[in-house]
């Protein structure tokens, strides 16, 4: 479950991390992909287990899903924490413009127009 | 410790757009496997709580009993330095329905699995894209190159418009998956230019 190896460190329960909340108050989609912020870098060793954890793995762009499924973390809990780590200038986020994005919050034209040739490229 | 000294990045770098796409349908229909085929990673799973979602979604007794989460599996595609597209396999039952409202929020949209031989295991999953006014395409997984029904068929069983799309796929071939995925990719393109 835990990659840390050749400690039997105990694993806090999930919920405890996130103080029972399980609602970021961003709010994330799921597939928010996030990135560790040079703040963060700097700051790391002042963070809770968790969110290093979390910090380690945004080296390179993830999702909060994935994040969820890499560390065995509720997807709620991955949620609230990474919500938070954005809150506080530790993870970087794309910040959705009206080019790429619908009033609804769907993919506009150019954007889907991207994917279609990404796609096609494969 | 988590950095390197020499991994230290310099100034913050950009993050790629997300996009996804849900594929949805009956137990075993092949979701996991349509994922598996085209995706650069091998699919992830994660749980969603059933209880994460507090505002008075209506549990079925059954699932809550048996378990409290709901596994989704997923796969990545990068389609650029700042593109990534991710596509979720979830199940179709209707009690997970208040699963997909979550996972369909913004997404592209979905393609909808079909096994002919089970044909009404994909009326769920039909029944909420319509209605949501989703942009969805039926895929018909055709396992081992069988079909029990025409597509004409079943599009009068599923009672699907003209305008959506329908497609014979095979789940584990990449250019099959691929190409289904490039189907729906350009029908909510041509949904977004039409509206
Ligand atoms: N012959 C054949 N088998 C398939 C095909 N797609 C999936 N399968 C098999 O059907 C089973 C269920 O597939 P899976 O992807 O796990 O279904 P899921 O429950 O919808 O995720 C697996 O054993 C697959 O190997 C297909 O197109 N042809
Ligand atoms: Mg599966």
């Amino acid at each position: 479950m835990n990659e840390i190896s050749g400690t039997d460190r105990l694993r806090i329960r999930p919920y405890a991390l996130t103080g029972g909340r399980v609602r970021s108050t961003t709010e994330l989609a799921l597939e928010t992909i996030v990135r560790v912020t040079g703040r963060c870098i700097i700051h790391a060793h002042e963070l809770s287990s968790e969110r290093r954890e979390i910090a380690g793995l945004c080296d390179q762009p993830v999702s909060i899903v994935e994040i969820s499924a890499r560390l065995s973390l509720p997807l709620g809990v991955a949620r609230v924490l990474v919500g938070d780590m954005v809150s506080e200038g530790h993870l970087n986020t794309h910040q959705a413009t009206e080019t790429e994005i619908t009033p609804d919050g769907r993919p506009d034209q150019r954007l889907l127009e991207r994917v279609l040739n990404g796609l096609q490229a494969l | 410790m988590v950095f390197k000294r020499s991994e230290r990045p310099r100034a913050d770098k950009p993050v790629p757009i997300p996009v996804k796409i849900v594929v949805a349908g009956g137990y075993a229909v092949g979701k996991t496997t349509f994922v598996g085929s085209i995706s650069e990673i091998e699919p992830l799973t994660t749980e969603a709580a059933l209880t994460s979602h507090s505002d008075g979604v209506d549990i079925a007794g059954e699932a809550a009993k048996s378990s409290t989460t709901v596994a989704m599996d997923f796969g990545r595609i990068t389609l650029g330095d700042d593109l990534i597209l991710y596509l979720f396999g979830t199940p179709g039952q209707d009690r997970f329905h208040f699963m997909w409202d979550d996972l369909i929020r913004g997404a592209i949209g979905a393609v909808v699995l079909v096994d002919t031989s089970r044909l009404e295991d994909c009326f769920p999953a039909v029944d909420y894209f319509e209605s949501a006014g989703i942009p969805f395409v039926v895929a018909v997984n055709a396992f081992f190159g069988k079909m029990h029904h025409s597509l004409e068929d079943i599009r009068e069983a599923l009672a699907v418009p003209e305008s959506t799309p329908m497609v014979v796929t095979d789940a584990r071939d990449r250019d099959a998956t691929k190409g289904t995925l490039l189907e729906l990719v350009q029908h909510a393109l041509a949904l977004v230019n039409a509206g």
